[in-house]
């Protein structure tokens, strides 16, 4: 079944899920938010697109394998978990600095938010290849 | 330092399936990445051994939180010894995978999954804390489910549903009941809920949550009457896929048992633990008899994990130091031995075509190795000496007459006896009758290549010389078991070690 409506409303609900995700995952370290839920935020609107648009779009929209997304976050989480090591410090421990910013200002990131961006692919893949299976194997 | 040590059972096997994913097109690359990790892990779960054994238990606070306010991972004896038989199992296995995974089933992913789960599994012997323990569940049952589909065949995607829907199940009551442990003792550590628990005031609830633990860990372990995911989907996969899901899923399960019934709930030992006693006889005979109306190698092999768990849970429920020991003694044992009934099983179906007992035969006279490989599990699972089995039983036994629990005894032997039958029957049809339809083993359509064959076997005669090894070296065994079972009994070393000595 083609709803014209709801692709139409999809494409537009898409991208501002994806944002909304975003800030989500970045307002998440002082307050409610983070890698976890913003990846859900961001699987729904991929599992919206592809009701609305079929499997094959989002996986066009993607560029890549939702397991390789997995793989890559995975890497991530762990590489934010060893960030510690270089200070001698336990696994886990947030590692913190400042970028100087261009205009003036500090960026203040650290390994929890590495950290955070793998748990958000790794949801995101492992949410968006079971769902995409699923979708295909319906039609 | 010691936070490095006691995160490196989780840190190899994801690293491992890291690279493993990433190394792309390239089969060759992955298998050698996938074997050389699981090597790697044995080693941290021996060193770990070691380790604990020159510094007593070892506690790594994550993210430099101290406990219990952080997540610790806590290593002591049992904790070190199951990461090392993981390590045993996940080389075994990772080697045999190499001559019998699909193709197919490589390129979408067997081996970074593998890993997968090994390091679930490793997290979940490591953790001191019972939110992270649910949360490493829940990796094992994603790699878990997703190995058990890969290939997608129809009795695959049949066996999957049975295990995810009743282990969600399982998970759902595991989070709920923490959540109630929280709600009563604010705590999750589990070294600080050993002190917390004590000090509730409504020690109703207590042993209510704890019932609650035993249905959620039950299921896991495939507890009577909560087993019968487990032989509907064991049988399915590949043959290295059900192996290691016979050596250490049901064990992880078990482990949680042990775990929890020993350092959190033993307020009310008169109650949960006589119900656990009354468990173990039951499932040990439903196992064992479901196993004697099979006639599928693998659904034989099955049933007979859910007997086997029912010793494990009655050296727990007994709750004497003899007991607890031969918990841990007999969970080594059977992991080694059924892993290793599992890939024997794989190798006969190789060579003779098929998994139904009815249809195969002739495996003694063509192939007189591979009927000596089945014969040292076999025996050693059915408990005859001088193999590891044997010991095993025999310390149960002998904590069940020390306390009187003649029954439990009785039970546990006839078991024994019965389990004979049903290898007897799968010796009789698969080795010592002739083949139904006159093929020669390892002939023609059903011959293996010489690599095949020492890819295959290599593995099941390593695990075979171990059993064989356990059984008639078995002191250091035995001494390193009593050593796990006397941390197990006297939880204040283990809350020490994590919350700092307090006066």
């Amino acid at each position: 079944m083609h709803s014209l409506i709801l692709s139409t409303a999809t494409r537009f609900l898409t991208g501002l899920m994806l944002v909304f995700s975003v800030f989500l995952l970045l307002r998440g370290h002082n307050e409610p938010g983070g890698g976890f839920v913003g990846s859900l935020v961001a699987s729904t609107a991929f599992a919206l697109y592809a009701i609305a648009l079929g499997a094959q779009a989002v996986r066009r929209a993607l560029r890549v394998d939702p397991r390789t997304l997995v793989m890559v976050g995975l890497a991530l989480a762990i590489i934010g978990g060893l960030l510690p090591l270089i200070e001698g410090a336990p696994l886990f421990t947030g590692v913190w600095t400042d970028i100087p910013l261009p205009r003036g200002g500090y960026l203040h990131v650290g390994s929890p938010l590495i950290f955070d961006v793998g748990v958000y692919l790794v949801v995101v893949g492992a949410v968006l290849t079971v769902i995409l299976t699923m979708e295909e194997e319906v039609l | 330092m010691t936070a490095w040590l006691v995160a490196l059972p989780i840190l190899v096997p994801f690293v491992t399936a890291i690279l493993a994913f990433l190394a792309g097109g390239s089969i060759t690359v992955k298998r050698w990445i996938s074997v050389a990790g699981a090597a790697v892990l044995l080693a941290v779960g021996l060193l770990l051994i070691h380790q604990v054994y020159q510094h007593g238990i070892l506690v790594g606070a994550m993210g430099d939180w101290p406990p219990p306010f952080g997540i610790a991972l806590v290593v002591d004896f049992l904790s070190a010894i199951m990461v090392a038989i993981t390590g045993i199992t996940g080389l075994a296995v990772a080697v045999y995978a190499l001559a019998e995974v699909d193709r197919a089933e490589e390129h979408v992913g067997f081996h970074p999954l593998f890993h997968l789960l090994l390091g679930g599994v490793c997290g979940a012997f490591t953790t001191g804390d019972m939110f992270n323990l649910y949360v490493w569940f829940e990796v094992m049952l994603i790699s878990s489910f997703a190995l058990l589909v890969l290939g997608s065949r129809k009795a695959q995607i049949d066996g999957a549903v049975k295990y995810v829907a009743l282990n969600l199940v399982s998970t759902v009551l595991f989070l709920v009941a923490v959540g109630l442990l929280y709600g009563m003792t604010g705590t999750l550590n589990m070294a600080d809920l050993h002190l917390t628990i004590p000090q509730v005031e409504n020690q109703g609830l207590v042993t209510a949550v704890a019932l609650m633990f035993i249905v959620a860990f039950g299921i896991k372990s495939a507890l009577f009457p909560l087993f019968f995911w487990l032989p509907a989907a064991y049988h399915t996969p590949s043959v290295s896929v059900s192996a290691i899901f016979s050596a250490l899923l049901t064990k992880v399960g078990v482990y949680a048992l042990i775990r929890v019934f020993t350092l959190i709930f033993t307020q009310d030992v008169g109650y949960t633990h006589n119900l656990l006693l009354i468990i173990a006889g039951i499932t040990m005979l439903t196992g064992v008899l479901g196993a004697a109306a099979q006639n599928e190698f693998r659904r034989i092999l099955s049933f007979h994990i859910v007997s086997q768990i029912g010793y494990m849970i009655m050296g727990l429920a007994l709750y004497t130091p003899l007991g607890v020991m031969g918990a841990v003694f007999y969970v080594v044992h059977h992991i080694i031995v059924k892993a290793n009934l599992f890939l024997v099983s794989g190798v006969a179906n190789r060579l003779t075509g098929s998994f139904e007992l009815k249809k195969i035969g002739g495996l003694y006279k063509s192939q007189p190795f591979v009927a000596v490989l089945f014969l040292v599990p076999a025996f050693s699972l059915a408990g005859l000496p001088p193999l590891s089995g044997f010991w095993a039983k025999l310390v149960l036994v002998q904590a069940g007459l020390e306390i009187g629990s003649y029954l439990i005894v009785a039970t546990a032997l006839l078991v024994g006896l019965l389990t004979i039958y049903s290898m007897t029957k799968i010796w009789n049809e698969a080795f010592w009758k002739s083949h139904p339809d006159a093929i020669e083993p390892g002939t023609g359509a059903v011959a293996l290549s010489r690599r095949d064959y020492i890819l295959l076997t290599a593995p099941i005669a390593g695990m075979a010389a171990l059993t064989v090894i356990i059984g008639l070296w078995t002191e250091p065994f035995i001494l390193l078991a009593t050593a796990a079972a006397e941390q197990l009994l006297n939880p204040d070393a283990y809350v020490n070690a994590v919350l700092g000595a307090r006066p």
